[in-house]
């Protein structure tokens, strides 16, 4: 399974390994990890999932669509890397994957 | 911090909870009973991704079994609480099993109201609530003779979900709603007359004004009586007339009720060794400014970190606006605030298009904006009410203006 890894503003490190097909909101709420609320439950609909793709795996990601860029365009602190991490499904590729998370999902 | 402490009701409240408590510092059990056969799953989607068969059970959870494991937390499921009993500190089970508490946490949530209309006891007449409901409309949707026939009671936003799944299933679908409007009771005419008008484009069957006489069949439900007279052929019936709280339990045991399990600010009941959150409890919203029973998911969440914090003797402020959403066709409707006690609407944007929004106020105070595919202004109207900000109803109007700017 692929591991990713999540960065909390505080630098604290926290690994999880993901199934192929479920995506990188899911593995954060499934371990627990803080961060991320995720209160739609990835349906693209709150933007509490916000996370930071790390430049090395950016063109890794699939392109942003629709709704999650008007989103992004809001979120507090948006970056370049910034990305809704329930829109993130997780690949064989992404193994080592690392994305940082927000101080803030308000 | 030892003890039992017992969940009643595996629902949205309970998955978080449960990790919530061990982060405040429970060491004690954690044992969630839910009746149903399932460990907590994601409900808004049962009306859409799920019923239109999208998405499975397993995608459905909001965590999976692993997750409890790893943070020791034990289910009881397939089980009923028949009683509390307060003086004993103990939940008698429906198997006559009685359990230990030290701490009880009620997530009841809450149940389909029931309409009492002749038939509705048939085979194919169903409510919408638990996977188990959408497991027997999709059983008895009929396809033998052509696409099958649904008649959905009630055109509020379970109604309108479920219309534009089945849809999607090429379900011939009829929407009955006795108001003058669908969304009567929780939108602005703007809103109701869009959707009505999207359903219709997309070829579901909105009748508005009109009752239920009775639902007809032998054993198997076959049509519907209309108060105008006709008779409409059905497969399935579904009614989605609004939830009621499941406040009995509290109630047998002599909590506080009001319009809900009553609880404090801080998801505290009338006795300080339970608490109450999500849709079963009423509290006073202080953004609000009244006591409100909230019906949706970010409230479940937030309300149940609060009671887990109290639970740890911890006070956790939950100061948080309310916002929904619905999903229906290519249409992402996101609701910031609540619109109650409002006074004046402004839309922004072209009401004609599949784009805009809608401002409520009450006075110069903005309560909500109903926000039809503008994400961007559903985190705007967020973060305005998070602030405490009144946009003028010019800023609101002028496309061009950009919101943000007031923001800054």
């Amino acid at each position: 399974m692929p591991l990713i890894n999540y960065i909390d503003a505080s630098g604290n490190q926290f690994e999880a390994e993901v199934e192929v097909g479920s995506n990188v909101m899911q593995g954060a709420i499934d371990n627990m990890i803080d961060g991320i609320l995720a209160e739609c439950g990835g349906a693209c609909a709150c933007a509490t999932c916000h996370c930071y793709v790390d430049q090395a795996w950016q063109d890794k990601m699939p392109a942003i669509e629709g709704a999650e860029q008007d989103l992004l365009e809001a979120v507090v602190d948006p970056k370049d890397n910034s990305r809704l991490s329930c829109q993130l499904v997780v690949t064989e590729e992404m193994d080592g994957l690392v994305v940082h998370l927000p101080a803030s999902q308000y | 911090m030892q003890g039992n402490c017992i969940v009643i009701g595996a629902s949205h409240a309970a998955a978080q909870l449960a990790p919530s408590l061990r982060q405040e510092g429970w060491e004690g059990r954690i044992i969630i009973i839910g009746d149903e056969p399932h460990a907590p799953y994601h409900r808004p989607p049962l009306s859409k991704t799920f019923l239109s068969g999208e998405k499975t059970l397993e995608q459905l959870l909001i965590r999976p079994l692993a997750a409890y494991d790893k943070i020791d937390a034990e289910f009881m499921l397939g089980r009923r609480v028949e009683k509390i009993d307060r003086a004993q500190k103990t939940v008698l089970l429906d198997n006559g099993e009685t359990l230990d508490y030290e701490k009880l946490a009620l997530c009841t949530g809450s149940r389909p109201r029931q309409i009492p209309l002749p038939g509705v006891d048939l085979k194919g007449v169903h409510y919408l609530r638990t996977v188990a409901d959408i497991e027997g409309i999709r059983g008895d949707l009929d396809t033998s003779k052509g696409p099958a026939k649904v008649v959905i009671i009630g055109g509020g936003y379970i109604g309108l979900e479920t219309a534009a799944a089945l849809n999607k299933l090429g379900v011939e679908v009829t929407v009955l709603e006795m108001m003058d409007r669908i969304l009567q009771r929780v939108t602005a005419p703007v809103i109701s007359e869009f959707y009505h008008r999207v359903h219709s484009e997309a070829g579901v069957n909105i009748q508005t004004g009109i009752g239920v006489d009775a639902i007809l069949g032998e054993n198997q439900v076959h049509s519907v009586q209309c108060s105008n007279g006709e008779t409409l052929d059905a497969d399935v019936v579904i009614i989605g007339a609004g939830i009621v709280p499941n406040i009995e339990l509290a109630e047998a045991a002599g909590l506080d009720i009001d319009n809900g399990i009553a609880v404090n600010a801080y998801a505290q009941t009338s006795d300080p060794d339970i608490v109450a959150a999500g849709d079963c409890s009423s509290y006073p919203h202080k953004l609000i400014g009244s006591r409100v029973r909230l019906e949706s998911v970010p409230n479940a969440t937030e309300q149940a970190k609060t009671a887990a914090a109290s639970i740890c003797g911890k006070q956790l402020d939950n100061h948080t606006h309310p916002w929904f959403w619905s999903d229906q066709y290519d249409i992402k409707l996101q609701i910031a605030g609540f619109n109650m006690g409002y006074d004046t609407v402004l839309v922004r944007g072209d009401e004609s298009s599949r784009s805009f929004s809608v401002w409520y106020f009450k006075g110069d105070q903005l309560l909500a904006a109903d926000c039809i595919n503008q994400a961007k202004e559903f985190m705007q109207a967020k973060q305005l009410l998070a602030k405490g900000i009144n946009p003028s109803p010019g800023h609101v109007r002028d496309t061009d203006f950009d919101l943000k700017s007031l923001l800054a």
